[in-house]
This record gives C-alpha cells, sequence and structure tokens, in this order.
C-alpha cells in the first residue's frame, strides 16, 4: 500500500510541476508580447508614425512589406513548383533524396549565412548595390524551404481519391494537378505563405548587408527610373523595422523609444500574420 | 444518297480523329513542359543550395590556401588579430568564437529543454484541451517572433536586470545571452517535443494504466521514451536555430574578443563576430577571408546537425 501511495503522491506532484511549468510559460510569453506593444506605443510620439527621413518609422514600416512582398514574388512560384516537383514527379533515388537534404540545409541555414551569401552575390557579383532587390533577393531563400515543405505536405495530405478520381476521368497528369490538386491544396499552401512571410518580416541578420541602412524616401516622387528616392524603386537601399532596432545601438543618439515603437509593431505584424495562418 | 452520306460521315469521322490527336498531341506536349518546368524548379532548389556551399568553400577556403594558416590553427588557437589588407601575416585563431557559441548555445539548451518538454507534456498528456486551443497556438506563434525584438527586449530589460540583482558593472554577459536564446528556442524544441509525444499510439498509455501505473509513471518510463527520437530532433532544431543566431546574441554577449572566463564574463560568438566585422573588412583581405572561413564552419555545422536529425530519426529497427 505505501508503494502505490508514494507513485500517487509523486503522480500528484509531477502534475503539479507541469503546471507550473505550464502557467509560468503561459504568463511569460503574454507578458513579453503586452510588454512589447505597451512599451513601444507609451513612449512613441506623433511625430515617430510619419514617414519623414529620420526618427518616424513610416518608411521603414513601408520597406519592410515592401520587401517582403518582393521576396514573395521570387519564393512563391519556386517553392510551389519545387514543392509539386517533390510530392507529384519526383521517383525515389538519388537525386530526390539530395534535393530534400538541400531543402533541409536552407531551413537551417543561420540567417547571417545567407546574408553573406546575398552580399556576395548580388552585390559583390552582379554590382547591384545595397538594395531592396539584393535584400528580398536573400529573404527569399530563407522562404523557399518552408512554402517547398508545405506545399509538398499539402498535396501528399490530400486523400488519394482525389488523383485516382481525375486520373480516371481521362486527365493527364499535369491537368489533375492544375485543376484538382492544386485548388484543394491553396489553403494550406496559404499558410506557409503566410509562416514565410511572417519570417520575412522579422529577418534582420540576412538584410544587414544585402539592404543596407538609412532609407531616402519621397513620396510624391513617383518615377521608377529616377534616383533612388522613389517609393517603388527596388535598387534603393532600403531600412527595415528590424534593422532599424539594430540599428538603433549603433548610432549613438537614436532616441530608444523609436525602436521600442518598432519593436512593437514587428510584434503587432507578427501576430497578425500568425492569427491569419491559422484561420 | 446513301453512299454519298456514309462518305461523308467518314470523312468527318476521320477529320474527327484527326482533331482529336492534334489535341491529345498538344495535351501530352503541355504535360510534358509542365513536368518539365517543376523539375526545373526542383533542379534550381539544389543548384541554389550547391552554390551557397560552393561560394563559402571558394571564399572561406582563402585562409587556409592563400594566408596559409592551418585549419589547427583556425580550430585551436585564441589568437584572433587578422589583418585587414591583402598581404596578410596576422594571426586566424578562432577559437575565442567558437567557445562563446558553444558556450551560449549550451546554456540556451541547458535552461529551455527541461521547461520545453514539460510544457509538450502539459499541452498533450496533462491538459490536452486547453493545450491544443490555447497553448500551443500560443506557443507556436512565439517561433515566429523575430530575434531582434527577443534580443532588445533581452537588452533593455534582462541585462539592467542582471546587472541589479547580481551587482555586476555591466550586464552584458554569457548568461543574458543563455536566457535570451533559451526564450528563442523554447517554442522550437517544444512544438516539436509536442509532435513527437502526440505521435506516440494511445495504445501505449493504455497499456500502461492496465498495468496500473499513475500517469506520472506513464509518461515517464513509456512515453517519453517512446517519443525520444522526436524529443531529441526537437533538440538539435533548437541548437541550430541558437547557434545560428547572430543580433539577438550581438545585442546581449558584450563583444569583447576574449575567452569567456565565466557566467558573467563577455566573449563574442561566431555569428556576432561575422556581423560585426564583415561591413569594416576590406574585400580580399585577411581580415574578410577569415570571417568567410567562419561562415564556412557555420554552414557545416548546420549541415552537421541535419545529418544527426537523420540519424536520430531514422526508422528503427523492431527490437522483439
Amino acid at each position: 500500500m505505501n508503494r502505490v501511495q508514494r507513485a500517487r503522491g509523486i503522480n500528484q506532484i509531477m502534475t503539479g510541476v507541469f503546471y507550473l511549468i505550464a502557467v509560468f510559460f503561459f504568463t511569460l510569453l503574454i507578458g513579453f508580447a503586452s510588454y512589447v506593444i505597451i512599451k513601444g506605443f507609451t513612449g512613441a510620439t506623433p511625430e515617430m508614425f510619419a514617414f519623414a527621413r529620420k526618427g518616424s518609422i513610416g518608411n521603414q514600416l513601408f520597406n519592410t512589406i515592401y520587401l517582403v512582398f518582393i521576396s514573395l514574388l521570387f519564393s512563391i512560384p519556386l517553392g510551389v513548383t519545387a514543392g509539386i516537383y517533390l510530392a507529384m514527379y519526383a521517383k525515389k533515388g538519388f537525386l530526390t533524396k539530395f534535393l530534400r537534404i538541400c531543402i533541409e540545409t536552407l531551413s537551417s541555414l543561420p540567417s547571417i549565412v545567407v546574408g553573406l551569401f546575398g552580399y556576395l552575390v548580388f552585390l559583390v557579383f552582379f554590382g547591384l548595390g545595397k538594395s531592396l532587390l539584393a535584400g528580398a533577393l536573400s529573404v527569399s531563400i530563407l522562404a523557399i524551404p518552408v512554402i517547398t515543405t508545405t506545399t509538398e505536405d499539402a498535396i501528399n495530405g490530400l486523400p488519394g481519391h482525389y488523383l485516382q478520381a481525375s486520373l480516371g476521368l481521362g486527365a493527364t497528369r499535369w491537368q489533375s494537378i492544375y485543376h484538382v490538386l492544386i485548388p484543394a491544396c491553396i489553403p494550406r499552401i496559404m499558410t506557409g505563405v503566410i509562416l514565410a512571410a511572417g519570417r520575412g518580416f522579422g529577418e534582420a541578420a540576412a538584410l544587414l548587408y544585402t539592404t543596407g541602412s538609412g532609407t531616402d524616401l519621397r513620396w510624391n516622387n513617383w518615377n521608377l527610373t529616377s534616383p533612388p528616392t522613389c517609393p517603388l524603386n527596388i535598387f534603393r537601399p532600403a531600412e527595415t523595422l528590424s534593422l532599424q532596432i539594430w540599428g538603433g545601438l549603433q548610432i549613438n543618439g537614436q532616441d530608444p523609444n523609436l525602436a521600442n515603437l518598432s519593436a512593437a509593431i514587428l510584434m503587432i505584424l507578427v501576430l497578425l500574420f500568425s492569427i491569419g495562418e491559422m484561420h | 444518297m446513301y453512299c454519298v452520306f456514309r462518305e461523308n460521315s467518314e470523312q468527318q469521322y476521320i477529320s474527327l480523329i484527326k482533331g482529336e490527336n492534334m489535341k491529345k498531341q498538344n495535351m501530352f506536349t503541355k504535360e510534358y513542359a509542365w513536368r518539365g518546368l517543376m523539375t526545373a524548379g526542383g533542379l534550381l532548389v539544389i543548384a541554389i543550395t550547391i552554390c551557397i556551399g560552393a561560394f563559402l568553400i571558394y571564399k572561406g577556403s582563402g585562409t587556409f590556401t592563400i594566408f596559409g594558416h592551418s585549419i589547427f590553427e583556425f580550430l585551436g588557437s585564441t589568437d584572433w588579430n587578422p589583418e585587414d589588407n591583402a598581404q596578410g601575416g596576422g594571426t586566424v585563431g578562432a577559437l575565442i568564437f567558437i567557445v562563446g557559441s558553444l558556450c551560449t548555445c549550451g546554456l540556451a539548451l541547458l535552461i529551455a529543454t527541461p521547461f520545453a518538454v514539460g510544457s509538450a507534456i502539459f499541452m498533450i498528456e496533462i491538459a490536452p484541451k486547453f493545450g491544443e486551443k490555447f497553448y500551443r497556438p500560443i506557443v507556436e506563434i512565439f517561433a515566429g517572433i523575430p530575434s531582434v525584438v527577443y534580443g532588445w527586449v533581452g537588452l533593455t530589460v534582462l541585462i539592467p536586470a542582471i546587472k541589479k540583482v547580481f551587482h555586476l558593472q555591466v550586464g552584458h554577459s554569457v548568461l543574458a545571452a543563455g536566457i535570451v536564446l533559451a526564450l528563442m528556442i523554447f517554442p522550437t524544441i517544444s512544438n516539436v517535443a509536442a509532435d513527437s509525444i502526440h505521435s506516440v499510439p494511445k495504445d501505449y498509455r493504455m497499456a500502461a494504466y492496465g498495468l496500473g501505473s499513475t500517469r506520472w509513471q506513464s509518461i515517464y518510463k513509456v512515453v517519453i521514451p517512446a517519443a525520444g527520437s522526436g524529443i531529441l530532433s526537437g533538440i538539435i532544431l533548437g541548437l541550430a536555430r541558437a547557434f545560428g543566431e547572430a543580433l539577438a546574441v550581438a545585442m546581449v554577449i558584450g563583444q569583447t574578443t576574449a575567452l569567456p572566463k565565466g557566467l558573467f564574463s563577455t566573449t563574442k560568438s561566431l555569428t556576432t563576430e561575422i556581423a560585426a566585422q564583415m561591413g569594416n573588412a576590406t574585400e580580399g583581405g585577411e581580415m574578410k577571408t577569415a570571417l568567410w572561413t567562419m561562415a564556412l564552419l557555420l554552414f557545416l555545422l548546420s549541415l552537421l546537425f541535419i545529418l544527426l536529425i537523420h540519424y536520430f530519426s531514422r526508422p528503427k529497427k523492431d527490437k522483439e
């Protein structure tokens, strides 16, 4: 009887321990998020929301979203095609195995290494100069594995009848993919895209040497061929929110409240996208 | 009359077949074209990865081929003083950064693993309804929070706190980096561990309960061993993420070029040194080449982590 009682006692203690851990982290994570957001907004002044050259976050916010958009333009087609290839066309063999290892390598690469690669290829070899495009291409390297794996999982996760029925009606493999499988997979592929976008928003290390810091935008200049002050020009330097937080440390005298606000806005962006991903 | 009609219909039939064949042919060309395009996408991903590896090897091997340092000097010496020009002649011992990375990541794992596995057990075994609905989504959201934000909060909250609690001159320390990294990799480990615990068949638990074990006994003796390889994969994934993190660590580690003497001493890690120095170094100089070698080392380490995950999660032979 004694042993049983002891076992029960330990069971209860351990249950308590697990509850403690869970409650601790639950409050820690919630507290962390609310702290960042509240602190960001309490220290903010109205001028910080402007699109001015210095001391505001408007341009950086625009750059962040624009950069992620451009990077998705590259990573979605490539990621989805590679995912379709893996799910539908790849035969078991060396090439497929190697492709899977490549995707895993890409997904676990330190983002600073990707940033250095981007710096070397787009800046040193192609001579792009520090630009939004170079940063977007580096971020898309980080996004490709996410999109590829979700696409492959989405297609493989569909019931087998979908493909069988389509083939049975006389459709070719591509016709079944295009008309049946992809439409059925769109929601899950979107999840992957949103996940990748969320990562892209916060990316800093990969942009450190590719997009540069400082951003000089004229909001009445919409001439794409003009010097790099047009907001839509992709060959201009573009400081993002995360780089602004990092830059706040390097340049003495920059208001820490600005970095606090950038952190809060980034946090809200990520939360919005994560909630969007779940629905 | 009949004859003509027949001829007509035959012609029609033939032309119909011809058209059908054309259509079919067209369909098959399309089929092959699209198949080619998809394959090209796959091949392009391979090409990018190989490109990254090749560039890193090409750039990083310069330390050994152009500047003539030995691998042992690079990996085993703490003497870091590369010249910032193409003549070379400095020293490239990167041991400080390697030890710095190992210390911070090891500490982060020590802190994060028990809590992460504990909360994974909580959300699957102890409170599955609450875990599935609230706890897990929140942990998942936190896997996506930008590392700069973690670093920034570490810098503005954690470092003053450490300074105050332990009465130090500076709060920047290995401990601070470890805590920030632990918070960062906690969601990663927790998610992967929860997945692998979830995939343990229900019969295992039922059998354990049937034999009269308590819930803790079934968790400790049955579920955790059964989910062991998955949990280990999660830990390695977390380690890989911690190793590659640059800016969050750079904000709190203090950036002094010396081996860490204890929890509270400042040091540097591989990633923070790259992030700090790459922008200032001259193209083609010894300094830059040595930094490339460190990037190559990071690349090789992330390959190693993947191989480890494959090794641990390979299908096991049944032990009867």
